[in-house]
């Protein structure tokens, strides 16, 4: 049995998974950053990046320096070695994958911690999904509502309440690069911090039927200052199309009966 | 005439199938006539005079084919037929349409049927790929689109990933343990034959009003509970396709565990057969769990049940943890079988036994237990409890150890062998391993929730999964059709051909499917029929390389087709492996053992002088078995 050539196959681990490594992270994968939590989430992917280069990096150096050693010469009708197993490396192949996801998912606890940390004087928005729009409440700033256009200020903390009013809806700004579902009969709700001025997309990200595709709405981050002016012009009767859902209806009969409103009544007028 | 009416066939089907129909229909209008209602009721998730047909007439076409007549004689107490086993085998092509209750004639029947729904599947995507290939709507609207994907996904799951792994595994797997068939052999062909049937319906569902079903093959509720009718054709077909998967699951395992040759104790068992053990523990756990998703979303549509209606209390999450409890095990019934087939093929192929054969098959256990404990990274930003993610994301990400023991182990079995690549199967199962570790990679950044929060719903998804199910599965299941091919039909395919078949497929998903991860990355959704003209150039490239992946297919078929029927003979044992399956004649023979073998040694005894695996019955008793095995896996005593 010939000594395996150690040294210079992990050299040869090395230099392919750094070239692979200082390609990929040439790219800018995740596009556009918008967000405070997109900075940790970049970092994330590309360590992950990094890892994963390496690892890809054995599985071809191995096997590229198998088929390259011990490929059988033609007419060869020989057998390899009867070597069936080595327990010590296999308990180094099971340890060190496992210290090494463990690693990542704790490093992806951390991050996740990082970025749904909330704010005392996080701006709340409701955010109401249904097939195929978008509306938005701003019950803090004088219960404004927008149609298909979303207007938050830069660099303060924005929660969004969604609620979806017939099937499942998700809410994804991938500059943000948050993400989450809007569910009927369940509140939901997403942490983001702007930091970047700009207009962006909202995109449906879950399947909703057949205007899917062209579930959109526009995105404005702008100055607190620009950000009042225009919260100020927006109006207060509730639009349209949500009065047109049951599940609006049934949510603002709630909120009355809560408040002490009188049961059963025409309720949502606001 | 009328005495072909009587015997179980094709005759006496197309009869029970039309009287099952009838009978349905009948019923409803009937039912309803005295009920005093509308006597056809067509709201969208009503029809019942559609679908209560699209029940009873597979039944009565099972019945007239002849599917139950044995059973229904015992339970009737009348003599039944004596099993002269007149119907063994098959001789002649028509042998392949009977109810034939040979497992190589039924493992023969799935692989050709499950082929025959990839190409389907195939074209179904090609269909999508055509109108992606630039932006904006060329040639199919939203709706139809949204069928497109979701019938796409169904078919290649349910209709052929896997059943053709039950398929390839029906056939060799008796053989390989040493049994003359499967244990319950009529199960087995009402197994194969209820494939057909959700195949069927589910293809019909273009037909329905409304079209095909189209709330992805996911089919999340409410949208799926509120979807036209081709929503309850989804719903009955995976019934069929659910009952044939367990019941096929149930006869490996009773197969699997009592009707090994003497001498096969469970360290002697190939690793094939190990990775059936495994899937089919999977199928009679998980598969009820999507059958009985389906029953809910059914039960709402057409009975008024609210499981999944938010407005009267249902609770519309709940869908997704029960379908995913099924759905994520699923994904490794769809790679399993995969995994035990590169095994028995790098091995061979090698001339080496499998490294570390021992942790290999534990690792298939562990993926086993660890499957059902991650269902819900589906659902990270699904709106579930949030304490939830942080768990199955570390259940998610230990579950990458043992598929990275598997694929080092390959790589293992590499070191010191002689690795023959002249084989199209070698090819497939090598180029599997690199295929398979970029899907496994992609699948560990799905499972960190950061990331995932930002990629699910994307094409970064769309990517990830065909990366395992092409680049993985398919890969597996096209290296298992080149290796036993010979075995199969006794004649020895194109290598050649199989070359360009080779190559063409592994060019064409690189170019297909890395792309899709960038795309998906930069914040393209998945399941759109359009999308930001950036993304253009990139779909154009995607949309070429699929219809280049898709040409070659057809590359696979001519080889298979025309070398079935004259290929050269391929002889006993072309690949020189040492399970038992080559150690019997190619076909085998009907009953495939006159003597049933005896078991001496592990499975993979390559590369030591005078080692066997088995002996064959009327080989000389006297023939030398080694006292002590020269193996390190010693058999537990």
């Amino acid at each position: 049995m010939t000594r395996l050539p150690i040294l210079k196959m992990v050299l040869a681990v090395i230099v392919l998974g750094a070239i692979q490594s200082v390609v990929l992270l040439q790219f800018d994968w995740f596009g556009d950053a918008a967000s405070t939590a997109a900075g940790p989430i970049d970092t994330l992917m590309d360590v992950t990046i990094v890892l994963s280069s390496f690892i890809f990096a054995i599985v071809c150096v191995a096997l590229g320096y198998a088929l390259i050693k011990w490929r059988a010469k033609p007419g060869d009708e020989g057998d390899g070695l009867p070597i069936h197993g080595n327990t010590r490396l296999e308990i180094v192949w099971t340890i060190i994958p496992v210290i090494i996801v463990l690693a990542l998912a704790g490093y992806s606890w951390a991050v996740l911690d990082d970025i749904e940390k909330t704010d005392s004087n996080a701006l709340h928005v409701n955010a109401y999904a249904q097939q195929f729009a978008w509306t938005f409440g701003y019950p803090e700033d004088g219960n404004k509502w927008s149609e298909g256009e979303l207007h938050v200020p830069v660099d303060r903390q924005v929660i969004f309440d969604l609620q979806a009013q017939d099937v499942i809806h998700s809410f994804w700004v991938p500059e943000w690069r948050i993400k989450k579902d809007a569910v009927p009969g369940l509140k939901t709700d997403v942490v983001v911090t702007p930091d970047k001025v700009g207009t962006y997309q909202l995109i449906c990200a879950e399947l909703c039927g057949i205007g899917h595709t062209t579930m959109r709405a526009k995105v404005v981050v702008e100055s607190q200052a620009d950000y009042d002016a225009w919260v100020k012009k927006q109006t207060t009767k509730v639009p349209e199309l949500l009065l047109t859902t049951d599940q609006f209806k049934q949510e603002q009969l709630k909120k009355e009966e809560q408040s002490g409103g009188i049961e059963g009544s025409g309720v949502v007028e606001q | 005439m009328a005495a072909a009416i009587r015997q179980p066939g094709w005759y006496r089907g197309a009869l029970g199938a039309l009287l099952g129909a009838a009978f349905g229909f009948g019923l409803v209008v009937a039912l309803r006539a005295i009920s005093g209602l509308d006597v056809f009721q067509t709201e969208q998730t009503g029809y019942p005079h559609v679908i209560v047909p699209l029940i009873t007439t597979p039944f009565g076409f099972l019945f007239g084919f002849g599917a139950f007549d044995y059973w229904f004689r015992w339970a009737a107490g009348k003599p039944t037929v004596p099993e002269d086993h007149s119907g063994h085998g098959a001789t002649k092509w028509q042998d392949y349409f009977r109810f034939n209750t040979d497992h190589k004639v039924i493992g023969t029947q799935y692989v050709v049927t499950t082929l025959f729904f990839f190409l389907i599947g195939g074209l179904l995507a090609l269909l999508m790929r055509a109108e992606l290939a630039q932006p904006g709507d060329q040639i199919v609207a939203a709706n139809t689109f949204n069928g497109l994907f979701s019938t796409h996904a169904v078919v290649m799951i349910f209709l052929f990933i896997i059943p053709v792994f039950a398929g390839l595994a029906n056939y060799v797997l008796p053989l390989m343990i040493g049994a003359p068939d499967m244990a319950f052999p009529r199960l087995n062909a009402l197994s194969f034959w209820l494939l057909p049937m959700a195949g069927i319906i589910f293809l019909a569902s273009f037909l329905a009003p409304g079209g095909s079903f189209d709330a992805g093959w996911t089919g999340y509720a409410p949208l799926s509970t509120g979807a036209p009718l081709g929503q309850s054709f989804f719903n009955i077909g995976v019934q069929f396709a659910g009952a044939s998967s367990i019941a096929t699951a149930l006869n490996f395992l009773v197969t699997i565990i009592t009707m090994r040759a003497p001498g096969m104790n469970l360290w002697r068992m190939p690793l094939l057969v190990w990775a059936n053990l495994s899937t089919s523990l999977l199928v009679v756990g998980a598969t009820p769990f999507i059958a009985g998703a389906q029953f809910m979303v059914f039960f709402d549509r057409i009975l008024g049940m609210n499981f999944f209606n938010f407005l009267q209390g249902g609770d519309v999450i709940s869908y997704q943890h029960i379908f995913w409890f099924y759905s994520h095990p699923a994904v490794y019934i769809m790679m399993l079988p995969g995994f035990g087939i590169i095994s028995e093929i790098i091995s061979t192929h090698a001339r080496k036994p499998v490294f570390g054969y021992r942790l290999m098959a534990l690792a298939l256990i562990g993926i086993v237990v660890l499957s059902y404990s991650v269902w819900a990274h589906h659902m990270f930003v699904a709106g579930m409890f949030s304490w939830l993610r942080v768990p199955i994301m570390i259940t998610t990400m230990l579950i990458a150890v043992p598929t990275g023991i598997k694929v080092f182990s390959w790589l293992g079995t590499l070191f010191y062998g002689k690795i023959h690549t002249y084989s199209t199967a070698m090819l497939f199962a090598l180029a599997f391993i690199v295929t398979f570790t970029i899907g496994g990679i992609s699948g560990v950044m799905l499972g960190m929730i950061p990331i995932d929060i930002h990629v699910s719903d994307t094409y970064f998804v769309v990517a990830h999964i065909h990366f395992v199910l092409f680049g993985g599965s398919v890969f597996t299941i096209f290296a298992g059709i080149y290796h036993w091919f010979p075995k199969m039909t006794g004649r020895m395919y194109d290598e050649r051909l199989g070359r360009v078949h080779f190559w063409g497929t592994v060019v064409g998903t690189w170019f297909t499917f890395i792309p899709m991860h960038w795309i998906g990355m930069d914040g393209m959704p998945r399941r759109v029929a359009d999308y930001a003209t950036q993304y253009g150039d990139w779909n154009l490239l995607i949309s070429v390389s699929a219809f280049v992946l898709g040409a070659v297919q057809l590359v696979f078929l001519y080889n298979m087709i025309v070398s079935w029927r004259f290929g050269p003979k391929a002889g006993d044992n072309p690949w020189r492996a040492n399970s038992i399956e080559w150690l019997v004649s190619s076909p085998p023979p009907v009953f495939n053992f006159d003597e049933i073998p005896r078991v001496v040694g592990g499975p993979y005894e390559y590369g030591t002088p005078g080692a066997r695996h088995a002996i064959m019955g009327g080989e000389d008793e006297g023939a030398e078995v080694p006292k002590t095995k020269p193996s390190t896996v010693a058999a537990p005593s």
